[in-house]
């Protein structure tokens, strides 16, 4: 097993060196430079550009330019936000929580949703319920997020004004409610976004799940259940769904590349104040530096995942781990 | 080719094609698809008004469905209508044309990553296991932030270059599984060459989830396209594209909610179809996925 973790640890790390290359490389074939788009206007003169050039050092040789790069992103430092005036970190650092806390609880029910689901479709494939389940999932995994955000804030929000229209919090009088009231408005704030992220990742965990368990049925262990005198539920339920655990784990890790694009399109409609509406907002703003660190990131918390999710199912699983 | 026990046994084209054609999915599907090519192809004689042309600026604009335009008008008092028909060409242009590109780049590298082996292997292999590692549409957006906004043609094409990863992947499984058939070491033993080999008699048997891959891509860029045109870096305007229609309500979504309701359920639908189709034909190609249980059929009854 430390052989096959020591390979799988040794691949992440290429895999992020690829991925950091690749951004610096993109970054610098792209036309235009960052000073010129920071500093635009007549008013300022070419010799100001120099000095600013000069200042981030954007004047010296590629090579150069890439290790002073390497190292200043491997410590965090993630460049200047033109557009915002502040370090990259500090504006990631703040935005991130956020993220954070969308992301996760719409992680944790899609997932609960998406395999009790599955376990309902798989308990007799190819039966009525398994149909219409299917069908139902299918319309959800191709609806596109970004739409199904907007018609859910069109109906809760403003046709029937249940929630509100966006935001992390009440804008005015948050700071003056009692703690109890902040707890029931932050949630109030989330509960649309969530909906939202939750039901358009749990139809992918849905349909993989029952992919999985519909793998593991035709299994010896499953005919010697049956034949002990399980019921046929009772071996899904028990037996078949442990088995199909698994798989689970390892699509809980690649499914994290999902939910970044997700949030992006979220946090925009839903205007929450993470990195994904962060990331858009950079776009229109052509703040290079906030845009690239920002897929930077996200592309190496993907790759981490992804890991962490191959780890887990090596400890989980006796076959690995005890080879 | 039907001879060939590969891998996936139950694969021959006649049991295939039964399969496919008794499934009510595939049904949609065609139909679905049909009406799409036939309003691509035929959108200028369709369409009641030129889908540029600003209509009345000061009179026309924002206007909610009516029989006039069936679908309403935008903020720039063009038609809804046949801005939605001709946005049906160019997403199903988009769409198709980064399919075909994707689908020849994964099958091609796929096959010869796990034709040839080795090195070749590894190298392509690492390359895809890290460009997996990036969402494609994270990648579009840093590459189209940096570009600023590009034409249809050069979309499509950046689209299809960050789409064939996983046909790439799933194509290699294949070859390595056919590599060592006895049909394929008896044509290496004849002196056929390799690249004759490839074409000729493994590609044929690994074509499946090429095929599958390619119907499932199709609606993914679909979604793809629109998602980064309603972020405004897609499809650059005046051409409409069903993502930056719904761009162009977004800033009064309820006022003007027909921008919305009308291009996304033409997108949803076009998806499903596709989803649908894909579904179909890995089920078709893979009938191994629906015998879940031989006992189950007896047992449940009891249960």
């Amino acid at each position: 097993m430390r052989r096959y973790l020591a390979a799988r640890l040794f691949q992440a790390v290429g895999v992020v060196v690829f991925v950091t290359t690749f951004s610096f490389v993109l970054i610098h074939l792209a036309p235009g430079d960052p000073v010129a788009g920071a500093l635009r206007g007549p008013n300022v003169s070419e010799t100001v550009r120099e000095q600013w050039r000069a200042t981030y050092g954007l004047d010296r040789p590629l090579p150069e330019q890439y290790a002073r790069w390497l190292l200043s992103t491997a410590r965090g430092e993630l460049g200047y936000s033109f557009s915002l005036h502040r370090p990259v970190r500090d504006v990631f650092l703040d935005a991130l929580p956020n993220t954070l806390l969308l992301s996760g609880t719409a992680l944790l029910l899609s997932f609960g949703l998406g395999m009790a689901v599955g376990v309902l479709q798989a308990e007799r494939p190819r039966g009525a319920r398994d149909r219409w389940m299917g069908r139902t999932l299918l319309v959800f995994f191709s609806v596109p997020d970004f739409w199904f955000a907007l018609v859910i804030l069109i109906l809760f929000a403003y046709r029937l004004p249940w929630f509100p229209a966006g935001g992390l919090k009440d804008s005015f009088g948050y700071d003056y409610l009692p703690p109890l009231a902040k707890v029931r408005d932050r949630l109030w704030h989330l509960a649309l976004p969530v909906f939202t992220l939750t039901v358009l990742t749990a139809a992918n965990a849905a349909r993989q799940q029952r992919a999985a368990l519909i793998a593991v049925l035709p299994s010896d262990w499953m005919r010697t259940a049956l034949a002990k005198g399980l019921s046929w539920r009772a071996a899904v339920r028990k037996h078949a769904f442990r088995n199909a655990l698994l798989p689970t784990i390892t699509l809980l890790g690649i499914s994290v590349p999902q939910f970044a694009a997700g949030s992006i399109f979220v946090e925009k409609v839903f205007t929450w104040p993470g990195v994904g509406l962060l990331t858009v907002n950079a776009i229109g703003a052509r703040d290079y530096p906030l845009v690239t660190s920002g897929v930077l990131v996200a592309s190496i918390i993907v790759v981490c995942a992804a890991l962490v999710a191959d780890i887990a199912v090596a400890i989980a699983d006796p076959r690995i781990r005890l080879s | 080719m039907a001879a060939h026990a590969g891998p996936l046994a139950a694969t021959d084209a006649r049991s295939v094609r039964r399969r496919l054609a008794g499934d009510t999915r595939v049904r949609i599907a065609i139909v679905v698809l049909t009406l799409l090519a036939l309003s691509a192809a035929f959108a200028s004689q369709i369409s009641p008004y030129d889908p540029k042309e600003h209509l009345g600026i000061t009179t026309l604009n924002g206007k909610p469905p009516s029989l006039a335009h069936p679908f309403g008008t935008d903020p720039f008092s063009r038609d809804v209508f046949s801005r939605l028909i001709h946005g049906t060409r160019v997403s199903l242009v988009i769409a198709f044309g980064a399919v075909a590109l994707a689908t020849t780049l994964g099958t091609v590298l796929g096959a010869i990553a796990g034709y040839v082996g080795g090195v070749v292997d590894s190298v392509i292999m690492r390359v895809v296991d890290a460009a997996l590692a990036i969402p494609p549409l994270l990648l579009l957006i840093v590459v189209i932030a940096l570009w600023g906004s590009i034409g249809i043609v050069p979309l499509a094409l950046l689209i299809g270059n960050v789409q064939w990863f996983g046909t790439s992947r799933l194509v290699r499984a294949e070859t390595v599984a056919l590599r060592d058939t006895d049909f394929v070491v008896a044509a290496r033993a004849l002196g056929v060459p390799g690249p004759v080999i490839l074409w000729r008699h493994v590609l044929p048997n690994a074509v499946g989830p090429a095929i599958v891959g390619a119907a499932l891509a199709v609606g993914n860029i679909i979604l793809l396209e629109a998602g980064l045109s309603y972020l405004g870096i897609g499809v650059p305007q005046p051409t409409p594209s069903w993502g930056n229609i719904i761009q162009d309500g977004s800033e009064r979504v309820s006022d003007l909610w027909w921008l919305t309701l009308f291009p996304g359920l033409a997108i949803l639908v076009t998806v499903f179809a596709c989803n649908a189709l894909g579904d179909a034909l890995r089920e078709a190609l893979d009938p191994r996925q629906l015998q879940a249980s031989p006992l189950e059929d007896t047992l449940h009854h009891s249960a």
